[in-house]
């Protein structure tokens, strides 16, 4: 698909990153000259330097025959301009990042007037994951499907817990609630495991579960369940007002501390409900005078990666139960993995996922399209949501029947709103929505490429990694 | 440095390599020339056996970086020179190597220079591989292994490539995936040159005469099948290919330009309007200066003046009429075009007209600057402003020209030749044209020049070919050192 994506900044060179990588024709604008050769030199692209909003620079990168827009300026209204200009010239879909809070709430009308196929707010997302993760502490990370209905969470083995040693088969017993492991990392590599996959500890599992279940999920197994009452965030940025609102919605009491005066007064202004420190997050007396040995959960959410990595390392040695941290250069994750950085929340990652869902979503044809999509285990794994529909081969046959292809495994099947988590019984009925898990070498943008006898849908790399067997 | 990526991809030239010959072995096979069948097969089996060690370095790491791209670029062009000698030099058509080095290097880098005496004389199969180094050459192998080779996808590495290998100031994709640009680009190669074969067929040109000429053309090479160029070829024939010449200087994304209609850019092309100027200029003057050589028919002194302007200026190299006996200003006027050459992003040679338009553009500027100190003035091309690093490239390129040019003529001055002919043999190989003045004139050739000068010019062809840089990499010894030994290391 032709794409061309208008700004080269944090979350536009991710998702070129991303987008390329699954063999779509990418254009890139943007104003500045050096960080066009950058991407010219690293990915597949071609680039285009000037104001995407300009219509010279538009017709230059040959927008009118495009198949998609991707505006992601760091202006929310050179998005919207972008826009607006790109559907004069075609019939391209747009997609612009909005993340002026000010702007959120009439983005229903502005997406009709402007012509918006997809608004993303990188911000409010992040928000939105960060507030999942406060919910359920337990969990390092949730991911949702079938409206909500259902999630994939991820749970780290401790020592000497009720898990470790256990063969999977064990683990459903134990669990007395209906769930399905649907992937294991262990030390960096991913695994789609079967029922005789022996967990160790320091595994992290990836478990498939109906939402309502999850609270008895963590009894069954053991976990410490710690309601989160109190959250100290570091950093007053804008993910920080977009959670402090929800937290504050859900009754949760927060602490905010922001480095400037200014910010403070806004923040104070916007969220009076909320304790608004003014102090450097990363000063040791401002964090134990503002107590955060007693807190339930620390977020760190400042603009600098390596203040919210050492201000999460200091709150983990202090043994504070949860805490979460923002990273943008998520290329570095393996390093801090092991050192108590394992709740990582990505605007940009989160973002780049919704969109590639959106293109996925827009290059079939068939109908059976790509309903959700989550990236799991550091990318190697995608779980995968589908309907399935008039076209989807073996309607009806029996799962144990059905051959996939390696490295498959459906997660959850649910049926009018019922979540089914599957056995070898089960079957899949037209309409049903599937979860699919695989690992993340090959694009499957239809429920039929998972069959064996399916097509052998591209590979995204060109060359096969070593790491997957 | 990528070692496995260099192996990798040297093993698939030598393949690619081993693939175009056969059509050469076939034409000697079907003449009858058994030394050539013996040469070629030879080479062939060599060709595998070599690339077949390749196998052995599967790249772990396909991402490379711009100093890989530059070496891989020029080590691939000396190792398929070598190669491709093999053919002439095994079956004894050029006895000595370094003569069939000289000749199979002229042709990659489409300089046309020769060394041979009387090219009736060759087999067919040899002429016809010969005429085919052009044709590959032109365009550059690596650009045609970018268009069949899938690369690491979404890597943007194979511009790296791209860059070391096609002629240029400033090289740039066409297409948003460096893969479509390459096929692209040789698309319209291919077309193009088939175009010009069905011309010269219909024209009546005999078959064999009429692919290798369009191959010549192509890659504004030069080499000829006949002993005097083009010389007997009819008025027509003649015309097909000096228009053909001068469309294959032309920049390949002006003919992309025409295809997508974007009409007014080709219009307002300045290195375009500059080249079509200079061409006719220099076709006009030249005209007029020879007039009464050819006993005032003006339409014959045109003819000529225009064949010639297009094949010294395209850097290709063919001749319809001795210029060497031409006037003066004539003569000169084909020197200075020598130096110009094609467009950039074209299959021709020479510091090329944009590089040209750049360096008198920055000049005037910087003569501005220094009557008026607090100017601020930018460069322009195609009503877009040139980058700093752009302008310097091409200062530091011409530099490199000058010096290398000077080194080549100090050298081969101990044959003791005319200076002009010294200087137009450097020049001539250092801007891929092949024919010069006096010794080594239109009907002349380099077969008189020493071993150690053959060498020296060799050199100069791919300097000029691959435009100086990526043969300099090769002799900078940070680039041979490993990364890193850290292995060793932590084993002690």
């Amino acid at each position: 698909m032709k794409i061309v994506i208008v700004g080269d900044g944090k979350v536009g060179y991710n998702l070129t990153k991303q987008l390329s990588k699954e063999g779509h024709d990418i254009v890139v604008i943007d104003s500045n000259k050096d960080v066009l050769q950058e991407s010219v030199e690293t990915l597949d692209v071609m680039v285009v330097h000037g104001n995407g909003a300009s219509l010279k620079v538009q017709k230059q990168a040959n927008v009118a025959n495009c198949d998609l827009l991707i505006a992601a300026t760091s202006a929310d209204e050179l998005n919207m301009l972008c826009c607006i200009v790109a559907r004069k010239l075609g019939d391209a879909h747009t997609i612009a990042r909005v993340r002026n809070p000010e702007y959120a709430e009439q983005l229903i009308f502005l997406k009709e007037e402007l012509g918006l196929s997809l608004t993303i707010n990188p911000e409010l997302a992040a928000a939105r994951e960060t507030f999942k993760l406060l919910q359920f502490p337990s969990f390092l990370r949730r991911d949702s499907f079938a409206k909500g209905k259902v999630e994939i969470v991820e749970l780290i083995l401790r020592e000497g817990g009720l898990l470790d040693g256990q063969k999977l088969s064990e683990l459903y017993k134990i669990a007395k609630v209906n769930v399905l492991v649907c992937a294991v990392e262990r030390e960096g590599k991913a695994y789609i495991p079967d029922g005789n996959f022996r967990l160790q500890k320091k595994d992290k599992i990836y478990v498939t579960a109906p939402s309502n279940e999850l609270t008895s999920l963590i009894k069954h197994l053991g976990l410490v369940t710690h309601k989160v009452r109190e959250v100290m965030i570091i950093g007053g940025s804008r993910i920080a007002y977009y959670l402090a609102m929800r937290l504050i919605g859900a009754g949760v009491s927060v602490k905010i501390i922001e480095q400037k005066r200014e910010r403070c007064l806004e923040l104070a202004e916007m969220l009076p409900k909320a304790t608004i420190i003014h102090g450097a997050g990363a000063n040791q007396e401002v964090l134990l005078e503002e107590g955060i040995r007693e807190t339930d959960a620390v977020v760190t959410l400042t603009d600098m990666d390596e203040e919210n990595l050492i201000v999460s390392m200091y709150a983990n040695h202090l043994g504070v139960p949860k805490v979460v941290t923002k990273i943008n250069r998520t290329e570095y994750t393996e390093v801090f993995r092991d050192k108590g950085i394992d709740c990582v929340i990505s605007p940009k990652q989160i973002t780049a996922n919704d969109i590639v869902r959106y293109v996925r979503a827009m290059q079939n044809t068939s109908g059976g399209s790509v309903l959700t999509l989550h990236r799991l285990v550091d990318d190697m794994v995608e779980a995968l949501e589908f309907r399935a529909n008039a076209t989807t081969r073996h309607l009806g046959e029996t799962l144990a029947q059905i051959q996939l292809k390696k490295g498959i495994l459906i997660a959850c099947i649910t049926r009018y709103g019922q979540v089914i988590i599957p056995k070898g019984s089960d079957t899949i009925e037209l309409n049903d929505t599937v979860v699919v898990v695989t690992t993340s070498d090959r694009l499957y943008k239809d429920l039929n490429d998972i069959f064996l006898d399916g097509p052998v849908p591209a590979n995204t790399y060109g060359t096969t990694d070593p790491n997957r067997s | 440095m990528n070692y496995r990526m260099l192996a990798y991809i040297l093993g698939y030239i030598l393949r690619i390599q081993a693939l175009f010959m056969l059509p050469g072995l076939a034409i000697a096979l079907a003449c009858g020339e058994l030394d050539a069948v013996h040469g070629f097969f030879v080479t062939i089996l060599l060709l595998l056996a070599v690339s077949a060690v390749s196998f052995f370095f599967k790249p772990r790491e396909r991402h490379f970086y711009a100093r890989d791209g530059l070496v891989i670029v020029a080590l691939v062009w000396i190792v398929m020179s070598v190669f491709g000698a093999l053919p002439f030099f095994i079956s004894r058509a050029i006895p000595h190597f370094v003569d069939a080095l000289f000749e199979t290097v002229s042709g990659f880098t489409t300089t046309g220079a020769s060394i041979l005496t009387s090219v009736e004389a060759m087999p067919r199969g040899l002429l016809y591989w010969r005429s085919f180094t052009h044709w590959l050459g032109g365009m550059g192998v690596l650009v045609f292994l970018l268009a069949i080779l899938p690369m690491a996808q979404g890597s943007g590495s194979s511009l790296h490539l791209m860059r070391a290998e096609s002629p240029g100031p400033e090289v740039g994709k066409l297409a948003p995936k460096m893969r479509k640009t390459a096929v692209i680009l040789y698309a319209i190669y291919c077309v193009m040159t088939l175009v010009q074969m069905l011309l010269l067929l219909l024209s009546g040109m005999p078959l064999f005469d009429s692919v290798c000429i369009s191959f010549g053309t192509a890659g504004t090479g030069g080499f000829g099948v006949l002993n005097d160029s083009c010389v007997r070829y009819t008025f027509l024939q003649q015309n097909i290919i000096a228009v053909f010449m001068v469309l294959f200087g032309v920049n390949f994304s002006i003919y992309y330009m025409l295809l997508l209609r974007e009409f007014s850019r080709v219009l307002f092309n300045e290195e375009l309007r500059a080249y079509l100027g200079i061409v006719i200029a220099a076709t006009l003057v030249i005209g007029w200066n020879t007039l009464p050589l050819f006993g005032g028919n003006f339409g014959d002194a045109l003819h000529h003046a225009f064949f010639q302007v297009s094949s010294i200026m395209t850097t290709s190299g063919f001749a319809t009429t001795d210029f060497n006996l031409w006037p003066e200003l004539s003569r000169t006027i084909l020197v200075v075009l020598m130096v110009i050459g094609a467009s950039a992003g074209s299959t021709g040679g020479g510091i090329k007209v944009s590089r040209g338009l750049l360096l008198i553009k920055n000049a005037r500027q910087t003569i501005r600057r220094m009557i008026n100190p607090r100017e601020v003035n930018l460069v322009r091309m195609d009503q877009e402003t040139v980058g700093e690093d752009t302008l310097h490239g091409v200062n530091v390129y011409m530099t490199f020209y000058c010096l290398i040019g000077v080194v080549s003529l100090l050298i081969i001055s101990k044959d003791n030749f005319s200076l002009e002919s010294n200087i137009t043999a450097v020049l001539s190989c250092l801007n891929n044209i092949g024919p010069g003045l006096g010794a080594v004139g239109p009907m002349e050739n380099f077969s008189l020049y020493s071993n150690l000068s053959k060498l020296v010019l060799t050199m100069d062809m791919l300097f000029g070919r691959l435009e100086i840089f990526p043969m300099l990499t090769l002799l900078l010894p940070s680039i041979w050192r490993r990364a890193s030994q850290r292995g060793k290391v932590s084993m002690v």
